[in-house]
């Protein structure tokens, strides 16, 4: 049990008081972050990675991923309170926790909710603590035709598991690699793409991208509701802690579940999102009582909150041992890993084994320190809802416009953050996807590089990608996956000719 | 939750998604094409030490053309038909409304620094939408830029762009 006692070494790194510290304020910016619309994981975590810059890197990374844990826990108490998302991914969860706290069991539904999530998230986290080191030594035998055999995975998966337009997916993917080669080309020195513009010699930094689709564009958004928070208040009480926990245990077929897809959605890159949609979908199929579901049924709450906090750490595990992140938040955390020098990989289990036990045992610590503060600040965050949106609006504007700043100290950004709200604004209404835009930004360079490597092993040859058993079945998987938007419209077609000729 | 008619999709004064539609497609189609002719200008082929600068950008320039083109070609095919419903006009307004004081904001960070914009900004959207007095604005738009002062500058060290006001207060 080599993972055992490296587990313990992390609790080790982890569990000093300033780290701990760390994750308090991590995990009170992350509910923050996630109880204001317009300011989500992915961008809350871009705003503050400047402030991090000259923290050590286990610090920094325990308070940036105690953010995200903090903004997966705050988007259920807007969701259940007030029936607005604070996030995409508590969108499921409005169904059935809004009208329990209709019905005055609002205690209840945040205390399922919080205990779903952190359910969701310890299995997630056993799933990272016992599979990566594992990955991360059969990715070592990787090469580069390998690795970018699983990039083009993850984003033919992207394609093939959308809910929206493979044209729509395609292209907000491929606008973000054309991001992505924008500026200096590493390897052979030119410039690309900068049509003359000296500016453009650094290229667009994603992390203006996350704070200006995320950020800027959700506020427009929401803003088209005309937002007047009409919320219900709530207090947890030890007591009902303790009945709801005693009622949940009935339902640990759909914490089982659950949790299942969300690992699954979280390590192929579907996402927390629609994670939680298909938790839901499935928790309504399964019941016995599907008529419940939308008035108030406890597993509605149960349901999308387990799946949702599961995909969401599970995106941790292709983060870490591949390089290659499962979500737009995890990319972004990818990102700081990189700017901290740290190369994300199977040689980071080798090299930095300290960091990264660190960090699987923060997740730990980090969700049980997040579950106790979340349980009992509730009235809180309620209370801050209540500040009216003409107040928020503009603060989130000057927190975002701050954030852009600092990522460079450069005006530019702020002006690029402006034009990315409005295209993420644009996209978000005409149903293209962000998330594929936002990974093919920061892993445009690596693939780019994988790409080129493979080549050059096999002078020019694409048959490199199916010249061994273990490229060629991540290659052909990818390709199954590209096409398989094909096979729905084939039968499709299929089925109008039938009916054309009956 | 209420059974009765007349939510969504009803009224007749709403902005078509068609245009919009067209033009991010179109949009798409240009950056695409500009990819594209970069790439053949760097070179998409081999040279002594390997694949040029092109290489890579070609095939991705190559992609975006051909998807967001056949966007672009679906959505003229259907435009007659296409009624679906970008925001309805209230809604509209309401975004506009919220982006042109973003964008002079922006603009206003250039000329008099981030702090007094912020003010501004927060100041407007108070009193504009907020309806409230003066005092509450006035502590509020001063407040919260003052806070991100003292967070930044002196707590973090981390400088923010500043205008001639601040210059003239000695910072």
């Amino acid at each position: 049990m080599e993972e055992l006692s490296n587990l313990a070494g992390g609790f080790a790194v982890a569990a000093t008081l300033p780290n701990l510290g760390f994750m308090l304020i991590g995990i009170t910016l992350g509910v923050l972050i996630g109880v204001l619309p317009g300011l989500g994981g992915a961008n809350g975590i871009a705003i503050l990675l400047p402030l991090t810059f000259s923290m050590n890197p286990v610090s920094a990374i325990i308070m940036l991923s105690c953010i995200y844990w903090g903004a997966l826990f705050g988007g259920a108490i807007t969701s259940i309170l007030f029936n607005i998302p604070g996030e995409p991914w508590s969108v499921a969860t409005t169904f059935d926790g809004h009208p329990m706290a209709q019905q005055g069991k609002a205690a209840e539904a945040l205390t399922a909710a919080f205990t779903s999530s952190f359910v969701g998230a310890l299995f997630a986290v056993l799933l990272i603590t016992f599979l990566a080191p594992l990955l991360a030594k059969f990715a070592l035998k990787f090469g580069p035709a390998e690795f970018f055999a699983v990039q083009f995975l993850t984003f033919a998966s992207f394609i093939g598991m959308s809910k929206e337009p493979a044209a729509k997916t395609i292209a907000a993917m491929m606008l973000g690699f054309a991001l992505a080669a924008v500026g200096m080309d590493t390897v052979t020195g030119t410039l690309r793409m900068t049509y003359g513009q000296p500016e453009l010699l650094k290229g667009f930094d994603f992390l203006i991208a996350v704070i200006g689709l995320f950020g800027i564009g959700e506020i427009l958004l929401t803003m088209e509701e005309g937002l007047a928070f009409k919320g219900k208040s709530a207090k947890i009480t030890f007591g009902v802690v303790l009945k709801t926990w005693k009622a949940m245990f009935q339902h640990w077929k759909v914490f089982l579940r659950s949790t299942l897809i969300g690992c699954w959605m979280g390590i192929t890159p579907g996402g927390a999102t629609p994670a939680s949609f298909m938790s839901y979908g499935m928790a309504r199929r399964m019941s016995k009582t599907p008529e419940n579901f939308g008035k108030g049924d406890i597993t509605g709450v149960i349901a999308p909150e387990t799946a949702a906090h599961a995909a969401g750490t599970s995106a941790l595990l292709p983060m870490l041992t591949l390089g290659i992140p499962g979500s737009p938040t995890a990319a972004v955390l990818l990102g700081g890993l990189l700017i901290w020098g740290l190369q994300p990989g199977p040689m980071l289990f080798i090299e930095q084994k300290d960091f990264v036990w660190g960090l699987i045992a923060s997740m730990y610590l980090g969700n049980i320190v997040g579950l106790i503060v979340v349980l009992t600040t509730v009235p809180w965050w309620a209370a801050i809802l209540r500040i009216p949106f003409s107040v928020i609006a503009p603060v989130i504007i000057v927190i975002c416009a701050i954030g852009a700043y600092t990522v460079h100290s450069s005006m530019l950004d702020v002006v690029m953050m402006l034009v990315f709200g409005v295209v993420g604004y644009f996209f978000k209404k005409l149903k293209y996807p962000l998330a594929p835009l936002v990974l093919a930004l920061v892993l445009g360079d690596m693939a780019e590089a994988s790409f080129r490597q493979s080549m050059l092993l096999s002078q020019g040859e694409l048959s490199i990608f199916w010249s061994n058993p273990l490229v060629g079945t991540i290659f052909g998987l990818a390709v199954l996956l590209l096409l398989w938007p094909l096979w729905g419209a084939a039968k499709k077609i299929a089925r109008k000719q039938e009916a054309k000729a009956a | 939750m209420s059974g009765d008619r007349g939510s969504a999709g009803v009224s007749g004064d709403a902005v078509g998604a068609r245009w919009p539609e067209l033009i991010v497609a179109l949009a798409l189609m240009v950056l695409g094409t500009m990819v594209i002719a970069d790439s053949l200008r760097v070179g998409i082929g081999w040279a002594d030490d390997g694949p040029r600068s092109g290489y890579f950008p070609f095939y991705i320039g190559l992609a975006l053309l051909g998807s967001s083109g056949w966007v672009f070609v679906k959505q003229l095919l259907r435009f007659k038909r296409d009624h679906a419903v970008f925001a309805e006009r209230e809604q509209a307004k309401l975004v506009l409304a919220m982006l042109w004081p973003v964008t002079v904001y922006v603009a206003a960070i250039f000329l008099v620094g981030i702090y007094l914009a912020s003010a501004a900004l927060i100041g407007y959207f108070m009193l504009r939408y907020g309806k409230y007095k003066a005092l509450p604005t006035a502590a509020v738009s001063f407040g919260v830029p003052l806070l991100f002062f003292l967070v930044f500058e002196r707590w973090f060290l981390v400088q923010l762009p500043k205008g001639p006001i601040e210059r003239w207060l000695g910072f």
